[in-house]
């Protein structure tokens, strides 16, 4: 589905991201992990064209995505905040997604549906602007209208982040369920190796921009994870 | 302690990221700030003179204090808009060891010395040295100075008390408006009325003790109410509008664009500054009254064609400029959507073209100086849905600027560059140099024709244009993003 060859992103002199050759599967939960700085956000920001790589190229799904757009209609992520269009309710944030996913609201009204545990009834029907919600709240939104459209490829930066434990635990249940039935994509960052590797099925460690770990995960993955990070 | 205040108040000012904007907008604003104090310094030390030109037989002292009752109004009227008490800048001093009642003070005390009441010194005390030179009584002057000072100082607490309202807000207008009716339509003379009010405080130096007395109650009620809430989910809370959701349903009909001309739509209506942006425009439909009233002008046909590419493009400028910063807060996320970026174009041409049609509806009246007036703001009307609307939005793509939506309008520059003096050389000064040399050689006829033209030449070949502009924001579209996620720039 995605395949990164020689793709190097570079500021000045300095190399942040140096990925020589990988390849995510359709259908693969795909987990990204590293310390700051690490090129997580890095290799998120080129996937999804929002920076011009150094050199190298990135193809999703047979499309390079910084020669063509066609990419978008299948894609969908939430990187951070900067996602949100704070002066929306959510409502009017995820029908707007909608609008541009071809989605009439019928439809995106029936996805929230299933999403009614995960908000917690602090989302939807609440008088309040995105900016006005709080961080967890904030990227609870974010993460749901990624989902909206069937997208093939979902892309989400930290979503575990600020999330109070109840939503990280039913996140995980979302993000697994999602990679496993429907044969969507989802590749996710995080520094929190616990969950990391109970969702995902493989697991790629970066380290000051280059792939030091690539993972399958399995029982003893954790531990692993743990020795390469604690030194 | 109040050193302290005073020496963090000092930091934050340098410090503050407007401050360290680039050399150029910087000196651009202290120009500007000059010329804003020197303007009201020269009003403050000539509205003698033009007073006594107006009304001959009486003192423009007397005339002076007969309107300061509408000064009054408007003042509270426009701090409503634009003064806020700074809590939020006190927070971090709640969990430090100083007394309550002395950061209460500060803030308090802090908007004393805003920039809002230097405003009236600077337009107050060459006034008022005007009025010694002219013998007015000396004791009498500097109490009187004395008592307007003291009203300023009211009229700045009393903004923060009833700043929490809306309802405030209407009273004053109303206020305004109906004085203004009743003076103008000689039902109760207002002005008599107020006029001896504040002569008085000159009259009698005894006076000048009620607006101080004044001044101290107002303080002190501030003080109590602010002391009493110094709670984060009280006063310090930042306040948070209550959503209203809306579909706007009808924009459905526009098709493919309706839903960035909804995004549109809110964007403006949701926002300080665009909102400003909006009411700022419309106030200058008014701005012809200034020119067209005057002989001078009259014949000066070039300066009607800045008024028409003005007043029917200032929401063209204002708004327009900086596109697609106004999106700046979440462009990356514009930007990894599906989205058809010519859409988004259009729905920002299609809301400006309204705008300027409804400019141009709004100053139809004007045909009262004369058809020419008219016929150059049809004609400038034209050339700025055809010409000027394709410009603007090629320049925008040279923007990349972070601009805060939240933030305050008033003397916000934020997104402000070069493009935008870059922008304003085409935009106004093209179709006026256009206008002027065929006006010159030919006529106005002519003049007029040749804008409209170029209008509707720009017009048909819109598509085209468009077509031209989405490929310049695509090429330009890593540069927009890296620069829109700086902020404090």
């Amino acid at each position: 589905m995605i395949t990164a060859d020689n793709l190097t992103k570079a500021y000045g002199s300095q190399l942040v991201l140096n990925i020589n050759h990988l390849e995510i599967p359709k259908g693969q939960s795909f987990g990204l992990v590293g310390n700051n700085g690490a090129g997580k956000t890095t290799f998120f920001s080129l996937l999804l064209d929002l920076i011009q790589p150094s050199s190298g190229k990135i193809v999703n799904n047979e499309v390079e995505v910084s020669a063509s757009e066609d990419w978008k209609p299948f894609t969908s992520s939430f990187i951070d905040e900067s996602f949100l269009i704070g002066y929306l309710t959510p409502e009017e944030y995820f029908y707007f997604i909608g609008d541009l996913r071809g989605r009439n609201r019928a439809d995106v009204d029936a996805l929230l549906a299933q999403f009614e545990d995960f908000f917690h009834g602090e989302i939807l029907g609440q008088k309040k602007y995105l900016r006005d919600l709080s961080k967890g709240n904030q990227k609870k939104a974010g993460i749901v209208a990624s989902f909206i459209g069937n997208p093939e490829v979902v892309i989400l930066d930290e979503p575990f982040a600020n999330l109070d434990p109840t939503t990280q635990i039913r996140l995980k249940a979302i993000i697994k369920e999602l990679a496993a039935s429907e044969g969507v994509t989802v590749l996710v960052s995080s520094h929190d190796l616990i969950h990391v590797t109970e969702v995902c099925e493989r697991i790629v460690v970066l380290n000051k921009g280059e792939v030091v770990k690539d993972i399958q995960t399995s029982a003893e993955t954790l531990k692993e994870l743990e020795t390469f990070f604690g030194g | 302690m109040f050193k302290h205040f005073i020496r963090l108040q000092w930091k934050s000012f340098f410090r503050s990221s407007s401050f360290g904007k680039g050399i150029a907008l910087k000196i651009l604003m202290i120009f500007f700030g000059l010329y804003m104090l020197a303007a009201l310094v020269i009003t403050g030390s000539g509205i003698y003179f033009v007073l006594q030109e107006l009304f001959p037989d009486q003192s423009p002292m007397w005339t002076l204090n007969q309107y300061l009752v509408y000064w009054i109004l408007m003042e509270m009227f426009f701090r409503y808009f634009l003064q806020k008490l700074p809590v939020m800048d006190i927070k971090p001093f709640l969990i430090v060891p100083i007394h309550k009642s002395k950061i209460t003070h500060y803030i308090l005390g802090r908007s004393g010395v805003s920039i809002y009441n230097l405003f009236a010194i600077f337009f107050f005390l060459p006034f008022a040295i005007v009025l010694l030179f002219k013998g007015y009584a000396a004791l009498n002057v500097l109490l009187w100075l004395l008592s307007i000072f003291a009203i300023v100082l009211c009229i700045n607490y009393v903004n923060f008390l009833i700043n929490k309202s809306d309802k405030a807000l209407f009273v004053i207008i109303g206020l305004i408006l109906t004085f203004y009716a009743l003076d103008y339509f000689q039902i109760v003379p207002i002005k008599e009325f107020f006029g001896p009010t504040f002569h008085g405080l000159y009259a009698y130096p005894l006076a000048f003790l009620a607006p101080i007395g004044l001044a101290f109650i107002v303080y002190w009620l501030n003080y109590r109410f602010l002391r009493n809430r110094l709670f984060l989910d009280d006063s310090l809370k930042t306040k948070k509008q209550e959503a209203k959701s809306s579909d706007l349903a009808w924009t459905r009909r526009f098709g493919d664009i309706a839903p960035f001309l909804q995004l549109d739509l809110k964007l403006i209506w949701r926002n300080k500054r665009t909102k400003a942006q909006v009411f700022i425009s419309l106030l200058f439909v008014f701005y012809g009254l200034i020119f067209y009233t005057q002989d001078i002008y009259a014949n000066m046909m070039p300066m009607f064609a800045f008024l028409g590419i003005f007043m029917t493009g200032i929401f063209l400028a204002n708004f327009g400029q900086f596109i697609p910063a106004w999106d700046s807060a979440y462009y990356s996320m514009m930007m990894s959507q599906n989205i058809p970026l010519r859409k988004y174009l259009d729905s920002k041409a299609g809301l400006i073209s309204v705008s300027v049609v409804v400019m141009f509806l709004l100053t139809i009246p004007y045909v009262y100086f004369g058809w020419e007036a008219l016929a150059i703001n049809f004609g400038s009307a034209l050339y700025n849905l055809g010409v000027n609307i394709p410009v603007i939005l090629y320049f925008g793509s040279f923007n990349k600027k972070r601009i805060e939506l939240d933030k305050s309008p008033f003397g916000n520059m934020q997104g402000t560059s070069g493009t935008q003096f870059l922008i304003m050389l085409p935009v106004l000064g093209a179709p006026i140099l256009i206008f002027t040399i065929f006006h010159f050689i030919f006529s106005v006829e002519v003049a007029v024709a040749v804008l409209s033209i170029m209008g509707i030449v720009g017009f048909m070949f819109k598509n085209k244009l468009l077509d031209a502009i989405t490929e310049q924001y695509r090429k330009k579209k890593y540069g927009m993003i890296a620069g829109f996620k700086e902020k404090n720039s």
